[in-house]
């Protein structure tokens, strides 16, 4: 009798109420990631206090305090938002060029086999190639920049789309039609939201090649921006504020690439098939 | 081969032996090489609302919607109101036992409930013939048995005409009016056609009416899997 008695308690507390599971799911999540973010700055620190000792290895206190003093000043946000928007404009015009193309390459083989020496010849041609040409075709200005992110961008969503086409079901096409859908419908209503999560998961990649490529050239040929930051920075020697640009690079990327996994979550839930 | 209105009509035969093909053209999704396929006189041209089709996998189903919403569907192409879809919707829910389902994604549900969604949804549209290719086939054997008692009873208030294919005996007598039993490839052939007259309490496993009808199929079956044997054997040799 004397086991009956704990075994019961243990019983009710294994089973927590339902708040409390979702308090728990969140801790877990975020402090999972919070954990990660503290020993990824705490190695750092130990590396450049104990390990290098140089100059030329700040610790992230003193990179912290520089970024203040950036921010503050408002030069960081200032080069943050030239590459954002650079980035922003490129990426919005190079996905909302390639989805209609990646939807028709991959709904009809004749326009698949026209545009598939395009897709497959310039894949292989990358973007930061390509920073000569823009320049000399574009300038140093915002128009080169916003080719070169359009140009890294729109070739990945294509390949993605038209992938994601070619992977529907062709059972959810046959119920459609045979529940009375017309050829437009069943382009609409299954085609395309068949296809979202694929079109997304071109997209973030797509974002992480706008990253690269931006820095790429603004380290070559800009006025402002985060490349343009770590340029001069190495030019004067200013150590912590190449690693303000460095750190401000992944933060922004890191955030921007939670968008895009929450948005593929939310729509295709957890048995999307790239997620 | 003729299905009379409001009949339950098995096609039953092994893998292979083309079930599944002529499924596909009644539902206009593929074309005969010879012969026509008529409803009410009218040529198969092409897929229909008329004919409401449950397949096998649960990947027919968009597991972008809810269940509601893919029960909705058809109603939803053809233009329907919300509220009249939203009604229909409801009554076919609850004919099919997934009542307080609705706003469940099919990622959410059984495999039996995605077979229940797949034949609210051709319910809902009200079509003339179901045609069915081994809904059942892919769900564990309870399951299989209370969808197939929940199929005849949809069956005897609505009053479809229904084409079920199948490769299980047991599930053909149990659920058929007639079986047409199918030469095992590699002509696709019907091989002889069975009544099944049996009441609904007859329909059982162990009735011995039940039993003789399923012995008859049976000996047909293994026929033609005999059949097929020592004609792969020959060509083996």
């Amino acid at each position: 009798m004397s086991r009956v008695t704990p075994l019961h308690r243990d019983d009710e507390q294994s089973v927590p109420s339902a708040r409390w599971r979702n308090l728990l799911s969140i801790a877990h999540g975020y402090g999972g990631y919070a954990i990660g973010f503290a020993s990824l700055f705490l190695i750092w620190h130990i590396a450049a206090v104990h390990v290098v000792n140089s100059a030329l290895f700040p610790p992230p206190g003193q990179v912290l305090r520089k970024a203040g003093e950036l921010i503050w000043s408002g030069v960081l946000i200032e080069h943050i938002a030239v590459s954002l928007r650079r980035i922003m404009i490129g990426f919005s015009l190079g996905s909302l060029a390639g989805i209609p193309i990646g939807l028709a390459m991959g709904s009809f083989p004749a326009i698949r086999k026209v545009l598939e020496p395009y897709t497959e010849f310039f894949r292989f041609i990358p973007a930061v190639a390509m920073i000569t040409v823009a320049v000399i075709w574009f300038g140093i200005g915002e128009e080169s920049k916003i080719f070169l992110i359009i140009y890294t961008t729109i070739f990945i969503v294509i390949l993605n789309t038209a992938a994601g086409v070619s992977a529907i079901a062709k059972n959810k096409i046959r119920a459609a039609r045979s529940l009375g859908a017309a050829p437009f419908q069943v382009f609409r209503y299954v085609a395309l939201p068949a296809t979202v999560p694929y079109i997304l998961t071109g997209m973030r990649l797509a974002m992480a090649n706008s990253f690269v490529t931006i820095v790429a050239a603004e380290l070559v040929a800009a006025n402002q921006g985060l490349g343009k930051m770590l340029w001069d920075s190495r030019l004067y020697m200013l150590v912590d504020d190449i690693f303000v640009a460095l750190v401000s690079l992944g933060l922004l990327g890191f955030v921007i690439d939670r968008l895009f996994r929450w948005a593929i979550f939310r729509f295709a839930g957890r048995y999307s098939p790239v997620a | 081969m003729d299905i009379e209105a409001g009949e339950f009509f098995c096609l039953l035969g092994t893998s292979g032996c083309g079930k599944t093909t002529v499924l596909n053209m009644l539902a206009g999704f593929e074309q005969p090489t010879q012969g026509r396929i008529e409803i009410d006189g009218h040529l198969v041209e092409g897929p229909g609302a008329d004919r409401g089709v449950v397949f096998q996998g649960d990947d027919s189903l968009y597991e972008w919607l809810t269940a509601r919403e893919n029960i909705e569907f058809g109603l939803r192409m053809r233009g329907l109101k919300r509220s009249v879809r939203r009604e229909r919707a409801r009554h076919y829910l609850r004919l099919v036992g997934l009542e307080g389902q609705d706003n469940k994604h099919p990622s959410e549900l059984s495999g039996g409930m995605k077979q229940r969604i797949q034949i609210a949804r051709v319910l809902a549209n009200e079509p003339q013939m179901l045609l069915m290719d081994e809904p059942f086939a892919a769900l564990d054997a309870q399951t299989r048995l209370t969808m197939q008692a929940e199929l005849l009873k949809i069956q005897a208030s609505t009053h479809k005409s229904v084409l079920f294919i199948t490769h299980d005996i047991d599930e053909a007598v149990t659920l058929a009016d007639r079986i047409g039993v199918m030469h095992a490839g590699p002509v696709s052939r019907i091989k002889q056609i069975v009544e099944v007259d049996l009441g609904t309490e007859e329909r059982e496993r162990t009735n011995d009416r039940f039993l003789a009808i399923y012995k008859t199929v049976h000996a047909m079956i293994r026929e033609e899997v005999g059949l097929a044997l020592s004609r792969q054997d020959q060509a083996a040799r």
